[in-house]
């Protein structure tokens, strides 16, 4: 049995009056890959973005429920959402590289949160993030040329290099394939397998068969409620819920 | 009835006639007449604007170019010992007891010589006649040349005076014979004099560094009247709308856009500040005129008081694209910033600002153009009609003491009776819309410069 990192216990999301999520429990184990699936607007990914609080900028978002990291409630009035993310650090949609060298992009997360003394270690994490993010040979010989000249897959793994980069303990991504073409996918999708390794990871998709191949447990979320949550090969062999079963035949979504 | 439905049968379901894609259709045809009549529309529009735009440039140029040059009468002027220092001490204070009455004799002798040495003949009895010719600052100064260097009395020294107004409205072509008919300041016996120093190359036109340099003058002297003094006043009130409007508008904009919760309090803000954009400029003066001169007793016609006027109307247009070219920074930016635990300040200030930058330097220097060429408001605070006659004497003066402005200046000389100020007005436009030029440039400049993508 594995630690659990994240367990989240009646968890109720509203978007101003409307009721996003729905009284959703999961349990999520470290050193896992977690997979949320389900049809277009189920909340899949506004579940995703409670777990580092990113919610928070968006003014008319009311969060409810209990989401414990390593048994600490991370919405009590005490986190500070800056910290919190630090530890759960977070890969979007869309490649988003600042407009600044590959370097700078990397070393930004650990300067600010005071990683290096110097320069010789920031080198080495810069390094160490982009062998991690499996773009080192890629791009070690132009370290200082922009990261939003490198193609898509580049930048995925170039975001997810800086993610790692402040040493987080749980790593959310959220459709971080949707932009890239099946090779770039294949390659960040090997990445995310070598990175449960050290990380726990979340990670939201739209296709199944991404879910499988990447995940060990799938959480199946259908309009704001969570419908199963289960292995993987339980969840795409033999569902329990009628709902999981049409959905991952493809009559509803 | 089986016949009937026959007969019917082709005309219910008509096989569609057989059209050629070689061959306009009638719809077609009338959608493509209504493009090129729209595309017509659209290049007389263009048209139109250009001509005004070229008939308003060349008509401010041709009116305004006679500006910036002067026509000069170069004299030897002998510096009597016996005029200027009856004492021959050289003490600087009695030099300066000698008012400009007492050049005047100097310059009477140095132009008849003159007359001599070209060989024309003074149709005039009395000196104060021929001294008509040359602006009645001439006297002033030949005397700062002295005051300036009292050794060099006794000697003769060659001068370039400036002509009187209607001398140079002669050489110009503004002023004829017969306009002079009901002229007291000149007759046209004058012109042939002129005329003839003219061939002899004592009368001349040349390159007016003086209206660009040079102070306002009195009513009568328009030879003298210069744009310098109230540039540097214009100069000084960008400083102060600088140093206010930019850190000012960038705090509020960065605030409202990035920190600030979406609730009514800010929409109201948000609301007032474009409706602050279209207020006439001239209520800002009013506001100025009560709450910097009247309340807070800040000296009036003061660059500091004009450019915390300006500040207020420069603002809102600050505010507004600085807050546009905030807004066009992706979100997916600050979600990447946010994301890695970066703050919302230092998110704003290592990401989002640097992005924004280009969109604000060019608004903040719009707003600038925009200022440099306000009057309304300056006329209620006494801008408009004082004559700077005099540079300011320091950095601190030149915030406090009076000044003009140069749209108040061209304002001013437009306004007034003599003809030769007409001119000046004209190129004094010239000189406002080469510096309103050179800040576009600058902000498109900047704008390539650190455009960057992302």
């Amino acid at each position: 049995m594995k630690d659990m990192k994240i367990s989240a216990k009646n968890v109720q999301v509203y978007y101003g009056d409307t009721h996003a999520i729905k009284d959703v429990s999961v349990e999520i184990e470290d050193n896992t890959v977690t997979a949320f699936i389900g049809p277009s607007g189920c909340g899949k990914s506004t579940f995703l973005r409670c777990l580092n609080r990113m919610n928070d900028t968006i003014d008319i978002c009311r969060v409810e429920g209990d989401i414990l990291l390593d048994g600490e409630d991370i919405y009590d009035k005490r986190v500070d959402p800056v910290q919190l993310r630090a530890k759960v650090g977070m890969v979007f949609q869309k490649p988003n590289p600042f407009p600044k060298s590959i370097y700078d992009n990397i070393a930004y997360g650990p300067r600010i949160h005071g990683l290096a003394r110097n320069k010789a270690e920031l080198d080495e994490i810069v390094e160490k993030s982009l062998r991690r993010g499996a773009i080192w040979d890629e791009v070690k010989d132009r370290l200082h040329a922009p990261g939003t000249g490198l193609s898509g897959g580049q930048q995925q793994r170039l975001c997810i290099a800086r993610a790692v980069a402040t040493e987080p303990e749980v790593l959310l991504m959220d459709e971080p394939c949707s932009a890239l073409d099946p090779i770039a996918t294949a390659q960040v999708e090997e990445l995310i397998d070598e990175l449960r390794q050290s990380y726990s990871v979340v990670i939201v998709t739209h296709s199944m068969q991404q879910a499988a191949r990447v995940s060990q447990k799938t959480a199946f979320f259908h309009l704001g409620n969570l419908v199963e949550y289960d292995d993987t090969t339980k969840i795409f062999t033999n569902p329990e819920d009628p709902r999981t079963e049409s959905y991952i035949t493809g009559r509803i979504g | 009835m089986s016949d009937a439905s026959l007969q019917n049968g082709p005309e219910m379901g008509t096989p569609r006639a057989k059209s050629s894609l070689l061959e306009l259709d009638q719809r077609t045809k009338k959608r493509n007449a209504a493009e090129a009549r729209f595309r017509a529309y659209g290049i007389a529009a263009i048209a139109v604007g250009l001509v005004f735009l070229v008939v308003l440039i060349s008509s401010i140029f041709f009116k305004g170019v006679g500006a910036f040059q002067q026509t000069f009468i170069t004299l030897d002027v002998e510096l009597l010992e016996s005029k200027l220092d009856k004492t021959g001490e050289r003490d600087i204070e009695k030099i300066k007891k000698v008012t400009t009455f007492g050049y005047n004799p100097l310059i009477e002798n140095a132009l008849k010589a003159a007359m001599e040495e070209a060989g024309v003949e003074n149709p005039f009895a009395k000196g104060k006649d021929l001294r008509k010719m040359l602006s009645s600052g001439a006297a002033a100064d030949l005397r700062d040349f002295v005051i300036a260097n009292p050794d060099r009395i006794g000697d003769t020294v060659q001068f370039r005076l400036l002509a009187s107004s209607r001398v140079d409205g002669y050489l110009k072509g503004r002023v004829t014979r017969e306009s002079l008919a009901r002229d007291k300041n000149l007759t046209p016996v004058h012109l042939d004099v002129v005329d003839q120093l003219k061939d002899a190359g004592v009368v001349a036109k040349s390159f007016n560094l003086g209206f660009i340099t040079g102070a306002d003058a009195s009513e009568s002297r328009p030879e003298q009247a210069g744009i310098g003094v109230s540039m540097l006043g214009s100069f000084y009130m960008m400083l102060v709308v600088l140093a206010c409007a930019l850190p000012i508008g960038v705090a509020a904009s960065i605030y409202l856009e990035e920190f600030a919760p979406q609730n009514w309090i800010t929409d109201l803000i948000e609301v007032n500040i474009s409706n602050l954009a279209a207020v006439p400029s001239i209520v800002f003066g009013i506001l100025g005129l009560a709450v910097f001169i009247q309340f807070a007793h800040l000296p009036q016609s003061a660059p500091l008081v004009g450019g915390l006027v300006l500040t207020l109307m420069t603002l809102p247009t600050i505010i507004i694209s600085t807050r546009a070219s905030l807004k066009s920074v992706p979100p997916s930016i600050r979600e990447a910033a946010l994301g890695i635990g970066a703050s919302k300040m230092q998110t704003v200030f290592h990401h989002v600002l640097p992005l924004a930058m280009p969109g604000i330097l060019t608004g903040t220097i719009i707003g600038l153009a925009q200022a440099l060429g306000e009057t309304a408001p300056l006329l209620l605070i006494g801008m408009v009609g004082y004559i700077a006659s005099n540079y300011p004497g320091g950095l601190i003066e030149g915030f406090m003491s009076p000044n003009s402005a140069m749209p108040a200046q061209i304002y001013e000389w437009a306004k007034r009776a003599d003809p030769a100020y007409y001119e000046r007005a004209w190129g004094g436009i010239i000189i406002l819309l080469v510096f309103l030029m050179t800040m576009n440039i600058i902000a498109i400049i900047l704008r390539r410069r650190f455009e960057r993508r992302w």
